[in-house]
């Protein structure tokens, strides 16, 4: 059989491999004519509807460029977990009503169950895996957690950090009652509540001292 | 309780960045078209694959719809501001702080930091019946699941009913009502205003809408008049929880006192009948009248007078009653 040189017919700067490097393996559309021949896809061009969204997108998760093909009606949750291994953040109910979920999106608490991931694009996430720092020191409210002991069976922990955090960002030295308000959505099935609160008052001071 | 499945269904997504991209889009797609404001009604439907829409128009990336302005005379506030920015505004604070209080009432915090005061106002109701799927007037069919002598409708409406008997669920409208705030939005025709009680539409003008807008059409705008800036206000919203939970009977109320006097006011509820009743013979009862208990007491019976209660919601009279009371007294 005769040897057969296979050359590279593209030339936008992005190799076959570095192309399958970037994307993570599920869900990866490599067969896809359409990504493969971008850069001299003039041919393979198709006018696209303004507000039209791609699905290869890059996403800035916990500070770090991630490249991930997302489907349009993909949540920010599913992404997380399933595409891109980061499975602290939880799904309680998927439907915005237990809190299992909460990531920060410039630094604000959402549900990441109920937002697209196309439309965080350009935004910044942050999940409880981007709280310790590069020394694997911990967080203050993580710190906080294991001082005081905080939380049973912990699914609901990611969650209550994450809004935490967000809501200490805000307000560095709130009343227990104000502490109960900011950390409202969230849902604990171990009624854990109570020792919940304690450790976040640590945690607002821990953040304070920091 | 929800069932949780895998990924929503299938759609087509668009994230225009300008409102006429928008109306292109919702005019190219037609009744295909579904809007998106924050998320939190759309996500509940597809979710439990009651509505499949080929092509989702997310408005999240326009932002000439979002934010808060100062004008000549009052406010303005962008469709697509997300609650949160609502309630933590600084003039929306200081002279208009019923909107304040009735928008940190809403849902839970990060509920708020996503979701929208258009589509707060803009949203559908919660009728569990209906958003199970079933197939009621309100969904095109021939049937109020609600209504019937064995429904569980404790949640369900006291007034205003017309074969449906579902509530206007949002916090937000009754405070805007007593703003007197209009609601600009984006017809096929072009603009239009409209004052934010005739925003909202019974079944009797049509069943299987909400408000006045029409498939195709944009809320773009909410304009607050400085008429009521810095009045007193009064607002409580009454519910199982103390999150999340969606009102059994909210008020709204902004007067005007000289000394004891009520000078004017305006008063609504929400909770009631499929939409925010503005209580125009409450308001017409205080005004003129001296700022008392017995004002306050007339102005209660005033307000549940021809009051239709169903099976299990008969309690809503009294809640209705006394928050009405409440709200004229300025105290709880």
């Amino acid at each position: 059989m005769p040897d057969i040189e296979i050359t590279e017919a593209i030339d936008s700067g992005v190799s076959r491999r570095n192309f399958i490097k970037g994307v993570i393996a599920a869900g990866a559309a490599v067969g896809s004519a359409n990504y493969m021949f971008r850069g001299v896809g003039a041919i393979f061009a198709q006018p696209t509807s303004p507000g039209a969204v791609e699905r290869l997108i890059t996403l800035t998760v916990n500070g770090q460029q991630r490249r991930v093909d997302v489907m349009k009606q993909e949540t920010l949750a599913m992404t997380l977990r399933y595409k891109l291994g980061l499975t602290g953040t939880k799904l309680g109910c998927d439907r915005s009503e237990c809190g299992a979920c909460t990531v920060l999106i410039d630094e604000v608490p959402h549900y990441s169950c109920s937002i697209l991931t196309q439309s965080v694009r350009g935004r910044d996430v942050r999940t409880i895996e981007g709280l310790a720092h590069e020394d694997g020191s911990l967080h203050p409210v993580q710190q906080a957690v294991v001082d005081e002991q905080g939380f049973q069976c912990a699914f609901c922990m990611t969650g209550f950090v994450m809004s935490a955090v967000g809501y200490l960002q805000k307000n560095e030295n709130p009343t227990r009652a104000e502490l109960a308000h900011g950390l409202s959505g969230n849902l604990c099935r171990c009624a854990d509540y109570d020792k919940i609160l304690t450790t976040m008052e640590r945690a607002a001071e821990n953040m304070r001292q920091a | 309780m929800a069932v949780i499945r895998d990924m929503m269904p299938v759609f087509e997504l668009f994230q225009p960045a300008s409102v006429e991209d928008a109306t292109a889009l919702l005019r190219e797609h037609g009744d295909q078209a579904w809007v998106m404001a924050g998320g939190l009604d759309s996500f509940d439907w597809f979710k439990d694959r009651v509505k499949r829409p080929a092509v989702v128009v997310d408005l999240g990336g326009i932002e000439t719809l979002k934010g808060i302005t100062a004008t000549a005379n009052g406010l303005e506030i962008g469709a697509m501001t997300p609650l949160t920015e609502v309630v933590e505004h600084p003039e929306v604070r200081e002279r208009y702080g019923l909107l304040s209080e009735a928008a940190a009432l809403v849902a839970s915090p990060q509920i708020r930091n996503q979701g929208t005061i258009g589509g707060n106002n803009t949203q559908d109701t919660r009728c569990w019946y209906y958003r199970d799927g079933w197939t009621c007037y309100r969904a095109g069919g021939n049937i109020c699941y609600a209504d019937t002598p064995t429904s569980m409708n404790r949640e369900h409406a006291i007034f205003g009913a017309d074969r449906c008997v579902a509530v206007n669920p949002s916090d937000t409208a009754p405070a805007l009502i007593a703003l007197d705030a209009k609601m600009v939005f984006q017809t096929a025709d072009g603009e239009r205003v409209v004052d934010a009680e005739d925003y909202f539409i019974g079944p009797s003008i049509d069943i299987m809408r909400m408000t006045v807008l029409k498939p195709g059409d944009l809320l773009t705008k909410i304009r607050i008049p400085s008429t009521w800036a810095g009045a007193k206000f009064y607002f409580e919203k009454v519910r199982d929880r103390e999150v999340w939970d969606f009102p059994l009977v909210n008020v709204a109320s902004a007067m005007r006192v000289s000394g004891s006097t009520i000078d004017d006011a305006r008063v609504a509820v929400n909770g009631t009948a499929p939409y925010p009743m503005r209580l125009v013979a409450v308001e017409d009862a205080v005004r003129g009248a001296s700022q008392s208990e017995a004002t306050a007491e007339l102005a209660g019976e005033v307000a549940v007078r021809g009051a239709r209660p169903l099976r299990q919601n008969a309690y809503k009279v009294p809640l209705m009653r006394n928050l009405v009371k409440r709200s004229i007294r300025g105290e709880a």
